[in-house]
């Protein structure tokens, strides 16, 4: 059924991202790769969503080469990756409205639709939602359903920005259980995040970001015990100023 | 209060006389506005979400022209409709002109315009908002303009209303390719002008009074119809 090619890893080199000749976002190299756990850490304003946005493509880079492995590297390939927005869109429908909208964008047929959604909202836990509008489900549902939504098309790389960042504690851990599922399913996912014991949670690789550049990428358990960089070190001391 | 009083009276009397010939008057007027709108939906709506999110040298100029229609004199684009269909026009062989079909293609010209622009400018908003989100999924702008459209239904309802005023106001185009024949092509606002110019003054105002009512009663059921949905949906 589903190709077995895998589109990872994912390789960006010597990437700039400019607008009106200023640099926002400078990748000297970096890598996602398949099966591991990449949460993207830095302040506000580091990059992050930049970072995201030029791995899935919604900008392109001004210099450099952001490339996935095999049939992922050609862009009329069905994307096998997929995002999910820090303030995801929900569209004025219901729950499983923007489920089923989202399979048909991906391309899977009406009857199909049907058949595949009461699936993925018992799977996600929003079967008792399924007819609720999606804008009037809570913060914490909203994410819930965003996850669902790009998960649904069974993407191989899912990227997150800040996933948990406008949750309370429970919605947070409900959040990261469910991450931490999918992954054990077998998906790849790159998160950002600015809590860094969000990012000790979940961490198996760790890009950090400051100013626009990525500074360090490292396995989580070096960047954590012995950081390279001065703003890394304060980052994780929380004194770092921008 | 008085002249309200009186108005609501004649309004009355107007109707308990149930003149079939009145009655004409209001469902031919009802079936040209509504038709003309309906249709000026039907082609508008598509179109302006195309205008919202093409790419295509002369877009702003075609943007800026469909503004421009939007003030359109209704006696010009009467005139312009006449042109076209009167028997040596180019569409004199559909023998369409004084008849109520040469009506509702004068209120469609003058209608699309509004409902062209206004959708232009919903959806381009609406846009800024989805773009990022529908290009992830994978819709491409030919494809997001379903999901925009539906998405601002609500907004679009008042786009239809803004339609349907001009075009149930109206009473120059209607009066050029119409030619106000009783009981053929005589609306609301052709009688007005007609009864008022005649001195029946009476008879213009009690059709003044259905036309409004008329309107209020469309734009009030539209306008909760339209609120119910955007609670329900968010």
């Amino acid at each position: 059924m589903r190709e077995t090619t895998s589109i990872l890893p994912l390789t960006l080199a010597d990437v700039t991202w400019a607008v009106d000749g200023r640099t926002l976002l400078t990748v000297a190299a970096a890598e996602i790769h398949k099966g591991r756990r990449t949460v993207v850490l830095g302040p506000n304003g580091a990059g992050k969503t930049l970072f995201l946005k030029l791995c899935h493509g919604l900008i392109r880079p001004t210099a450099g080469r952001v490339a996935f492995s095999g049939s992922g590297g050609d862009a009329r390939a069905p994307k096998r990756h997929a995002m999910v927005f820090q303030k995801p869109v929900m569209l004025r429908r219901s729950v499983q409205g923007n489920l089923r909208h989202a399979l048909g964008l991906a391309g899977v047929g009406f009857f199909d639709r049907r058949r595949q959604v009461p699936a993925i909202l018992a799977e996600f836990g929003l079967a008792e939602l399924a007819g609720r509008p999606a804008r009037v489900l809570s913060g914490g549902e909203q994410q819930r359903l965003a996850i669902a939504r790009a998960a649904a098309v069974r993407p191989e790389l899912l990227f997150l920005d800040e996933p948990a960042s406008a949750l309370d504690p429970t919605a947070t851990r409900q959040i990261e259980e469910l991450l931490l599922r999918l992954h054990g399913e077998g998906l790849t996912w790159v998160m950002t995040t600015h809590d860094l014991a969000q990012a000790r949670r979940l961490a198996d690789d760790v890009l950090f970001f400051h100013g626009g550049r990525l500074l360090e990428a490292a396995p989580a358990a070096t960047f954590f015990t012995a950081p390279r960089t001065e703003e890394a070190r304060a980052f994780l001391e929380s004194r770092l100023f921008w | 209060m008085d002249g309200g009083a009186t108005l609501t009276t004649m309004t009355a009397s107007l109707i308990r006389a149930v003149d079939p010939a009145f009655l004409g008057i209001v469902l031919i007027s009802l079936k040209v506005t509504l038709t003309a709108v309906g249709c000026a939906g039907l082609v508008g709506f598509p179109l302006g979400a195309a205008l919202a999110l093409g790419r295509f040298p002369g877009r702003s100029l075609l943007i800026v022209v469909t503004n421009a229609f939007m003030g359109l004199p209704p006696v010009v684009a009467g005139l312009a409709v006449f042109l076209l269909l009167s028997r040596s026009g180019p569409f004199g062989g559909l023998g369409l002109l004084f008849t109520p079909g040469a009506m509702m293609v004068a209120q469609f010209v003058l209608v699309l315009p509004i409902i062209v622009a206004l959708t232009r400018q919903t959806i381009e908003d609406l846009w800024l908002e989805y773009r990022d989100q529908l290009t992830s999924m994978g819709a491409d702008r030919l494809r997001a303009i379903p999901t925009l459209l539906w998405d601002a239904r609500f907004s679009l309802v008042t786009t239809l209303l803004a339609g349907l005023g001009r075009a149930s106001a109206e009473v120059g185009a209607i009066l050029i390719v119409g030619g106000n024949i009783a009981g053929f092509t005589r609306t609301m606002t052709t009688a007005i002008a007609l009864e008022t110019s005649k001195g029946d003054l009476p008879l213009a105002l009690g059709l003044g009074a259905v036309l409004m009512s008329l309107t209020f009663a469309i734009n009030g059921l539209a306008y909760a119809v339209s609120r119910l949905g955007a609670r329900y949906a968010g």
